[in-house]
């Protein structure tokens, strides 16, 4: 186990007394070498968790631990400094992510430069390794990055990350933004540095398809809750929380004869909001199984069998 | 068939500061009544400006329509002047987009923006398309209708806004829904709400959709025909099963081994396709695809590749279809593993 959170929560206060509950009690595992891939709707506090776990969001209450070693609760500038050349993250959106009046050698090379400890002639030889390892060209270096298409911005992201050997990555939807026809170039790169580097990552995506493909295991988040963890076929194929159910079924696959063939039925309504939230299933104002007690008390994380883990009333 | 809008041979350049992008480069497809045709393509490759045009939304200058024509009903819709386009537009065809704040006022509730069109278009009263308005937010599901016309679009989250937006466009009983990328900017499972409600609402009206998206999963769902663009062009059309199971363009094939498909297994890897669409400044005089296709001869850089009609409903735009074009096994072995 290389990282672990234990009821990690990080509330926002926005005003007027209120508090919004963005990641709410969040206990998870990732392996050494693993790809977790966290999936949920927008605002269910994804982002958010991976910022707190590597530090980025300092945490409400919980823990988190790399390594064995617990993690402080608010980041000093030492703690960044410190854990930046182990945990590292890449970013939704390659257009805003890169500072547009630096040069591809001064994005990259910002991280070895802030170490420290290298002369301007190995951080370039660096960079350039690095370049090549993404697919692009060490000649690239000079350049800025609207001179870069999306998925070769999204390269640039992930040498900026890696330049600095980092051993877990979060990848906060590193694909959303790309066309299908580079999508592909970016996964495939993700999954050659985990093989061959060893790497950990936390994979955050909206992507279905895509975090089954990618992924070992598969978190479901739901309003800063955890819904299901498990293999990853295992969740896609056989969902058991009945929020996954929904999830799944609402994925459209690129095969007409398996969407005509699929009896539809969306789930109704919207995700409720993350302010003041009260105890209870954060998923039974929505779910079409929901008894009394889901609104009164809040389901825990229980291990089915092996890996699989299920936050739900019906399981217990 | 019961053809209602035909467009031809439709061409579209914006004048720039780096030169005159061609967007759309001719371009031609119809629609008949109540089908879902989707137009799908890799981001610029013209899909908005192809329908941009058919709405009178190009900005003129720095945009001009080169060529072509489009005709509803039979009646020619391109280059109107703005009183007429304004009266067709949002009638006769109604139009979604992928960000609905983007075409709505913030400071008018979203009911009397849906009354508002009654009122201009169909000659309702204050009240009347008032009422109309509130049986339109209930005909898209949006609980407690009554109430929510009364609210701004601020109050309304991105999958309610679609919905709205989807009964204003209804406002006119159009003959067209055009809905470009309606659910990317949405979660999978709100997506899916409005991929029902579109479906739903195209069985009650006989309503024809034209859905614009980059996402082959959708058009899988939604689609009953299917025209894939790539660098401001049409490089095959067909029934959705002629572009899934028989997909005749390598860069159709090439989408397709690009996307993770559930049945795969995991360890084998995505094909993505190398490189990137061409500069639309310098478009090729050849193929469009040439510079990233593997199956590309020396004829594909040089002479635009002809249409061919590989059957009724199906047509591609590759040389390899020509009678003396090298057969193409490995095309025809990818088609049939993923048609199994
Ligand atoms: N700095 C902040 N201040 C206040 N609220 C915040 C802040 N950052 C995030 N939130 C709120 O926390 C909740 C979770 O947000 P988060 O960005 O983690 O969601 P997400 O699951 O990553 O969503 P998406 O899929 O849209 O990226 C949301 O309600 C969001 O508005
Ligand atoms: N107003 C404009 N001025 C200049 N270029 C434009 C304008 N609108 C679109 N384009 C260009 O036209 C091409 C096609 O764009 P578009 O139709 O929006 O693509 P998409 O297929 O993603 O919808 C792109 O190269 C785009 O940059
Ligand atoms: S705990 Fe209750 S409301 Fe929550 S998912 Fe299970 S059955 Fe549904
Ligand atoms: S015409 Fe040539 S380059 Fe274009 S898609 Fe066909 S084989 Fe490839
Ligand atoms: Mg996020
Ligand atoms: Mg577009």
């Amino acid at each position: 186990m290389l990282v672990r959170t234990e009821k990690l929560k990080k509330h926002f206060t926005i005003g007027r007394g209120q508090t919004l509950h963005a990641v709410d009690g969040i206990s998870l595992t990732i392996d050494e070498n693993e790809i977790l891939g966290l999936v949920g709707e927008s605002g269910s506090g994804k982002s958010t968790f991976g910022k707190a776990l590597i530090g980025l969001h300092p945490k409400t209450s919980g823990e988190a631990y790399y390594d064995g070693e617990r993690l402080p609760k608010r980041f000093s500038t030492k703690d960044h400094l410190h854990y930046s050349k182990q945990m590292q993250m890449i970013f939704q959106d390659p257009y805003s992510s890169l500072n547009p009046r630096m040069t591809v050698l001064d994005i990259v090379g910002e991280g070895p430069g802030i170490q420290g400890q290298q002369s301007n002639s190995e951080i370039r030889d660096k960079v350039a390794f690095w370049l090549e390892r993404v697919g692009l060209s060490a000649d690239h270096m000079s350049r800025y990055p609207h001179e870069f298409s999306g998925g070769q911005r999204q390269r640039i992201g992930i040498a900026r990350a890696m330049i600095i050997e980092p051993r877990f990555v979060v990848c906060d939807e590193p694909i959303s933004a790309l066309d299908v026809s580079v999508q592909a170039q970016v996964i495939n790169l993700l999954d050659e540095l985990k093989q061959s580097m060893g790497l950990t990552l936390l994979f955050i995506a909206h992507d279905l398809s895509m975090v089954r493909y990618v992924s070992d295991r598969m978190a479901v988040m739901y309003l800063g809750s955890l819904a299901e963890v498990g293999p990853s076929n295992d969740v896609f194929f056989d969902p058991q929380h009945p929020y996954t159910q929904f999830l799944v079924e609402s994925n459209p696959e690129p095969d007409p004869n398996l969407e005509r063939r699929r009896a539809f039925k969306p789930i109704i309504g919207e995700i409720t909001s993350p302010v003041n939230v009260q105890a209870g299933c954060r998923f039974a104002d929505r779910c079409p199984k929901v008894i009394d007690r889901c609104r009164v008390e809040t389901p825990e994380l229980i291990t089915l069998s092996g890996a699989r883990q299920v936050a739900c009333h019906l399981f217990e | 068939m019961d053809t209602i809008l035909a467009v031809k041979d439709l061409a579209v350049e914006f004048a720039t500061y780096g030169g005159t992008v061609k967007a759309v480069r001719g371009v031609s497809f119809d629609v008949t009544r109540g089908e879902t045709l989707a137009i799908v393509g890799e981001s610029g490759c013209g899909k908005s400006v192809t329908v941009q045009s058919l709405m009178g939304l190009i900005p003129m200058p720095p945009g001009r329509i080169t060529n072509g024509t489009a005709t509803l009903n039979g009646k020619s819709i391109l280059n109107l002047p703005a009183a007429e386009a304004n009266k067709f537009r949002g009638v006769e065809i109604g139009m979604i987009f992928q960000d609905p704040m983007s075409s709505l006022n913030p400071t008018m509730t979203i009911g009397d923006q849906i009354a508002e069109t009654l009122k201009v278009h169909r000659g309702k009263t204050d009240q009347e398309a008032f009422k109309i308005a509130v049986e339109l937010l209930e005909r898209t599901h949006i609980p407690e209708a009554s109430k929510r016309a009364k609210q701004y679009p601020f109050e309304f989250s991105g999958g309610m806004l679609q919905r709205a937006m989807i009964a204003q466009s209804l406002a006119c009983n159009p003959a067209i829904l055009i809905a470009d990328e309606p659910t990317t900017a949405l979660d999978v499972t709100i997506q899916a709400q409005i991929l029902e409600l579109m479906l739903e609402l195209q069985r009650t009206e006989n309503m024809s959709i034209i859905l614009i998206t980059h996402d082959l999963a959708v058009v899988a769902r939604m689609a009953d025909r299917v025209a894939v663009m790539y660098a401001g062009q049409i490089i095959e059309s067909g029934t959705v099963d002629d572009i899934f199971y028989r997909s005749s363009h390598p860069y159709t094939l090439g989408l397709k081994q690009a996307m993770p498909s559930n049945t795969h297994d995991r360890d084998k890897s995505l094909s993505p396709i190398l490189g990137s669409p061409p500069d639309l400044f310098k478009p090729p005089v050849g193929c469009g695809y040439c510079a990233r296709c593997p199956y590309a001869m020396a004829v594909c850089a040089e002479h635009l590749p002809p249409t061919t009609k590989i059957s009724e409903s199906h047509e591609a735009r590759c040389w390899l279809h020509h009678a003396k074009a090298p057969n193409i096994e490995e095309l025809h072995q990818l088609e049939d593993q993923d048609a199994g």
